[in-house]
């Protein structure tokens, strides 16, 4: 188990690097001069040249791929061109925001979505079933930030029940906090939901379909039971496995709501970032969230062997 | 027990007091209009920066609503007979955040600096035998001639602000940012809870001696009646800004998108201030360096058909926020006059057409390179796109982000190798103003600003109205530059709007006059 | 059952009934026909009462749906219009830019559909039978799935121009990894098949094993993994417009309008309705369909997602 678990830790390095190389060669290759943006509207081309030089950028890609993997290895992530402060400053300052957004959003999707799945392939065929099959096409055909405008405002505008916008750190305060984070988790939420309610309502309907449903039906095991402990159970593989992925595609949708709901969190930095060529924070940004990305997929992995007993690494 | 009790009141009453005193500290709550990234407002022209700049630092003279330049942080001067040497004597009672007085070397040291990055500073460097600062509190400069811009250079209200910053920070090489943000201003900035695109928080400067006059530009007293200014970076979503005002979530809106208006004027609580009503002007830039735009008679055909009410009408519209204005230099102002502007204040799209027949236009595509994130002037492209096409032009509309469009516009290269043939700006008044800050006016060719126009005749005019100290002298002399430059297109300007800000009901105190400024703000 | 040795024979006996179960199928037949009806729109567009959806008249901003108003043609003459889903910003026609924007939606979601499958077959083909290219191929995958796919596309149309090229390279470019993957297993799973083995022993040369035996097999999973690509590409393109880094706005996309539209959205609701509505209808029409294959073609696949 643990030799899997450093196995997997291993072969996660070159897909690392495969990422460093790829988004280091999209920027530098992309038309946009960080220097021209950074000297503002009335500089002159040699006080552009000057900030080139400065930031080196007049290198050769070789050189500058050299310099930027060498500090990385060290732990130095660079300094941000526009910013003026440390990479990994600005991401520490960032990671709250997102990560609380996300871990929300998680968290009402699974509570919400898994029963609902349960209690639909349990109905099946039936109107609850059909109900939830409808709304969960629906839940993934809408973009997230038709929804955001639309949830802002009825709930927010019209009814008043949470703010608009912003995002209060933790340590101003839990409610102030929670009650900011609500409506974006919600509006973000709802992919997600449509996506794991589907899968486990199939995962929960293949399950109901054995032999040791009807053998536990048989034994006069309350249905709450029979449903949870061994329904439910069996189809949780298929039901992580798509969290995993729901998670990696957390990011696109943290992206946009970010944006609506002026929550100063990572996707916003890397789009402003994207936007105005700063490669430093793109570079590590991105690398930030392969390396999540990668992590993830091995907690669900790991997350098998408590599922199921008979997957053994 | 007793004691139990009043020792329960006792705290609760001090907690009480504690609680409301922390909650009345006064806090304004500000989406600006841009995020703030760089901090130096000397090394980069960003109005961001300015601004910045604005809240933490001072200056020698600033810039009052009605365009006259009135002593700040200068208590009076004097100038020789000769005109060449000039004195400088300091206000009593100026202070730095660290608690060191501003002397005359501070002030020189921050001009140096400043010279060698601002356009105008750079032309008054020119005259410029030396500076020194015989004691703490005087700062002379000595000329080389008589020089007529010392005051408007020293006053200017846009970028770059000669600000005055400590010694060990101003000789911080030119083309280096500074590390320190230490200034003499109103308010002073907490590094510490700087969050770049999610906040920045400015604190009042208790120790600041505000001047005895009102508050008028960037000239009188700064007062400051908040405790702190709290600029939001994070809140970038134009429809999400209107909410958060109308809510009462923030209290500012520095300069709303033009579409928002409508549901501004219908908020509750929400007041529109046009706190500068000398405000911005549109303007279309040339390319003098490839075809067609190295024809002056094709550039005098564009000029023709870019009228100014589509452009304003379109990116603007509200009809009392914006008027067309025959000048390159700002209406209203000493320089705004309409001489030589007929090409295009007095012109028609029929006139355009046959002004580009009779050019020998070969159909040439023209470029112009449309932001796509920049709601202020989106539009403009797009009209220009539409005008030309009417006009008989074939127009190549390309659409980019604004940095890359920033990028594009400093190639010299060929359209069809990167470069460009028109792109379009906005420029605050103060920008455009008078010969020597408006950078499109100056035509040195491939020293000037991006678009790159060639003409002794324009250069020697500018240099005499650096030089002349007679008023009247040098309004003739910008009318003939004016004149000259419409005759040679070195761009065309498109008309003057106001953009007013947005605010809850309770704040009060805007000072009228350019640039946004946050001293004299009161929060009721 | 009817067992027979021949593979061409069971292939065709295969083909006919998914095609009748197909039909049949009622998720296949809403979407396909809501998709036929959106093509149609879209190829006649010049012909359903619009007007070029890049003309614009300051005099004519912001009308309702309904409103009547004015558009200045190019040569100069004034158009009295009627503005059914009213006017943005500019003085455009909402409707006229819905209608032909339905045309850019849908060009984005095939073609990305089309070039993500056609790159991921051969990567995944190759990965599969190649087995020295099998391992550095899957890295690079690996890596291209690791970077969020918003991001991805974001720093790829940065790269290039923002046209319809270049957006849907850089959407179709974040797909291709799953593509290969899924092309790559199927080729694993059916080489171990008995009938495969048994034609690589006879001599069948590769190209006939491929293309005879391997990709038939893949068509079903392709195409509703194709389906749910092309509605992928569609929220992508209009994430992308709104985030300010997909399409030039004279280019009109539903996420175009709806970007532009989104500073107006409580004054002027019908710049986000109109676009917004034809977009989550579309998408819908997508999933159903694919939705409806997966259900019939490969019903093992419906337990996965």
């Amino acid at each position: 188990m643990y030799t899997f678990i450093a196995r997997r830790l291993l072969s996660t390095i070159p897909v690392l690097l495969i990422v460093a190389v790829l988004v280091f060669l999209m920027l530098r290759l992309t038309p946009g001069d960080p220097a021209a943006i950074l000297a503002g509207d009335a500089a002159s081309a040699e006080q552009i040249a000057a900030i080139r030089a400065s930031l080196g950028l007049d290198r050769s890609i070789l050189v500058q791929f050299g310099i930027w993997a060498s500090n990385l290895l060290q732990g130095d992530f660079g300094s941000s061109y526009f910013y003026k402060t440390q990479v990994t400053q600005l991401i520490a300052q960032r990671i709250e925001p997102t990560l609380s957004l996300a871990a929300l959003t998680l968290l009402i999707a699974v509570l919400v979505s898994i029963p609902l799945g349960v209690v639909a392939a349990w109905r099946f065929g039936g109107w609850f079933d059909r109900a939830l099959m409808g709304f969960s096409v629906l839940g993934f055909s809408v973009p997230v930030f038709v929804l955001a405008y639309l949830l802002i405002w009825i709930v927010s505008l019209k009814l008043g029940w949470f703010p608009v916008q912003g995002y209060k750190r933790l340590a101003e305060g839990f409610w102030p906090f929670l009650h900011h984070l609500i409506l974006p988790a919600i509006t973000l939420s709802v992919i997600y939901i449509a996506l794991i309610a589907r899968v486990t309502r199939a995962s929960v309907l293949d399950a109901l379909g054995e032999d040791y449903i009807r053998t536990a039906r048989a034994k006069g095991l309350p249905e709450a039971r029979v449903l949870v402990r061994h329904a439910l159970a069996n189809a949780a593989v298929p039901i992580a496995t798509v969290i995993g992925i729901g998670v990696a595609l957390l990011i696109g949708g943290v992206v946009v709501t970010e944006s609506v709901y002026a929550i100063p969190g990572l996707g916003r930095l890397t789009v402003d970032a994207v936007l105005a060529r700063d490669f430093p924070t793109v570079q590590a940004v991105i690398l930030l969230f392969s390396f999540a990305y990668v992590l993830v997929n091995l907690l669900v992995d790991l997350s098998y062997v408590v599922f199921d007993p008979r997957i053994r690494y | 027990m007793n004691r139990k009790i009043v020792a329960a009141v006792l705290l609760a009453a001090t907690a009480t007091a504690a609680f409301t005193a922390a909650a009345q500290e006064k806090v304004l709550r500000v989406v600006p209009h841009s995020n703030l990234s760089i901090l130096d407002p000397i090394w980069t022209t960003q109005f961001m920066a300015r601004n910045h700049g604005y809240m933490i630092y001072d200056t020698l003279f600033g810039t009052d609503e009605k365009s006259r330049v009135q002593p700040q942080m200068v208590d009076k001067w004097t100038v020789s007979p000769d005109q060449r040497l000039w004195t400088f004597t300091l206000r009593d009672g100026l202070e730095f955040h660290d608690g060191k007085p501003v002397t005359g070397e501070d002030v020189a040291a921050s001009i140096a600096r400043w010279g060698k990055r601002d356009a105008m500073g750079q032309k008054l460097m020119t005259f410029v035998e030396r500076m020194d600062s015989p004691a703490p509190n005087t700062f002379r400069i000595f000329l080389r001639e008589a020089c007529g811009i010392m005051l408007e250079a020293l006053g200017k209200p846009s970028s770059n602000v000669p600000f005055i910053m400590p010694k060990r920070v101003a000789d911080t090489p030119a083309d280096k940012q500074i590390e320190e943000h230490i200034g003499s201003g109103p308010y002073i900035f907490k590094r510490e809870d700087f969050k770049p695109g999610d906040k920045a928080v400015y604190v009042k400067n208790a120790k600041y001696q505000p001047r005895k006059e009102a508050a008028s530009g960037t000239a009188g007293g700064k007062r400051v009646y908040v405790d702190r200014v709290e600029w939001n970076l994070a809140l970038r979503d134009g429809q999400a800004q209107v909410n958060a005002l109308a809510k009462g979530e923030i209290d500012v809106l520095e300069r709303p998108a033009f579409e928002s208006y409508e549901q501004l004027r219908k908020a509750d609580g929400v007041v529109l201030v046009n706190k500068d009503p000398l405000g911005f002007q549109y303007m279309g830039r040339f390319n003098h360096l490839h075809p067609p735009f190295n024809n002056a008679k094709i550039r005098q055909a564009a000029i023709a058909a870019m009228q100014q009410e589509p452009f304003l009408r379109a990116q603007v519209g509200i009809k009392e926020f914006y008027k067309p204005c025959a000048s390159m230099f700002t209406c209203g102002t000493p320089y705004g006059s309409a001489k030589g502007s007929e090409i295009q204040s007095k012109s028609t799209m029929r006139k355009a057409q046959e002004l580009l027949k009779a050019s020998g236009y070969d159909g040439t595509p023209v470029v112009i390179l449309k932001p796509t994130d920049l709601a202020a002037i989106q539009k403009l492209p797009d009209v220009a796109a539409q005008l030309l096409r009417q006009a008989g032009f074939k127009v190549d509309l390309q659409a980019m982000d604004w940095n890359t469009v920033v990028s594009r516009r400093a190639k010299k290269e060929a359209p069809a190798q990167g470069g460009w043939n028109i792109f379009l700006t906005a420029w605050l008044a103060p920008d455009v103003w008078n010969p020597l800050t408006n950078a499109a006016i100056g035509a040195a060719g491939e020293k000037s600003w991006f678009g790159w126009p060639t003409d002794e005749q324009i250069e020697k005019l500018r240099d005499q109205f650096a030089r002349e100290t007679d008023e009247a002298k040098k309004k003739a002399l910008a009318e003939a530059i004016q004149v000259r430059a419409f005759e040679v297109g070195t761009h065309a300007p498109l008309g003057e709007y106001v953009n007013p800000l947005a605010t809850r009901k309770n704040v009060t105190g805007w000072v009228i006059g350019s640039g946004d400024v946050y001293w004299n703000v009161k929060k009721n | 059952m009817d067992q027979t040795l021949s593979v061409e024979s069971a292939n065709i006996a295969r083909r006919e009934s998914a095609w009748q179960r197909l039909r049949r199928n009622w998720s296949v037949r809403l979407g396909g026909a809501a998709i036929a009806l959106l093509l149609l729109v879209a190829l006649a567009a010049p012909l359903l009462g619009t007007v070029d959806p890049t003309l614009f008249d300051a005099a004519s901003r912001d009308l309702r749906p309904g409103q009547a108003g004015e558009i200045m043609t190019l040569d100069g003459e004034l158009l009295k219009h009627e503005f059914v889903m009213g006017s943005d910003s500019f003085g455009r026609d909402i409707y006229s830019r819905v209608i032909y924007g339905t045309r850019v939606s849908l060009l984005v979601g095939i073609a990305t559909a089309l070039i993500a499958l056609a790159f991921g077959i051969v990567l995944g083909l190759s990965s599969g039978y190649l087995r020295w290219l099998d391992g550095p191929l899957m890295r690079v995958m690996d890596g291209l799935m690791a970077i969020p796919a918003i991001l991805l596309a974001i720093v790829l149309v940065a790269m290039w121009r923002a046209s319809v090229l270049t957006v849907v390279l850089a959407i179709a470019i974040t797909e291709i990894p799953r593509v290969t993957r899924l092309v790559r297993s199927l080729v694993l799973s059916i080489r171990e098949e008995p009938y495969v083995e048994a034609a690589i022993s006879l001599g069948t040369p590769t190209w006939k094993i491929m293309f005879g035996h391997i990709l038939p097999n893949c068509v079903a999973p392709l195409l509703v993994q194709g389906t749910y690509i092309c509605a992928s590409a569609i929220l992508v393109e209009a994430i992308l417009s709104f985030l300010g880094v997909g399409l030039p706005p004279d280019i009109p996309t539903w996420g175009n309008i709806m970007a532009e539209g989104r500073v107006q959205f409580m004054a002027y609701p019908h710049n986000l309705f109109f676009p917004g509505v034809f977009l989550a209808v579309t998408v819908l029409a997508v999933n159903i369909l694919g939705d409806g294959l997966r259900d019939t073609l490969d019903p093992k696949m419906a337990k996965r997602v």
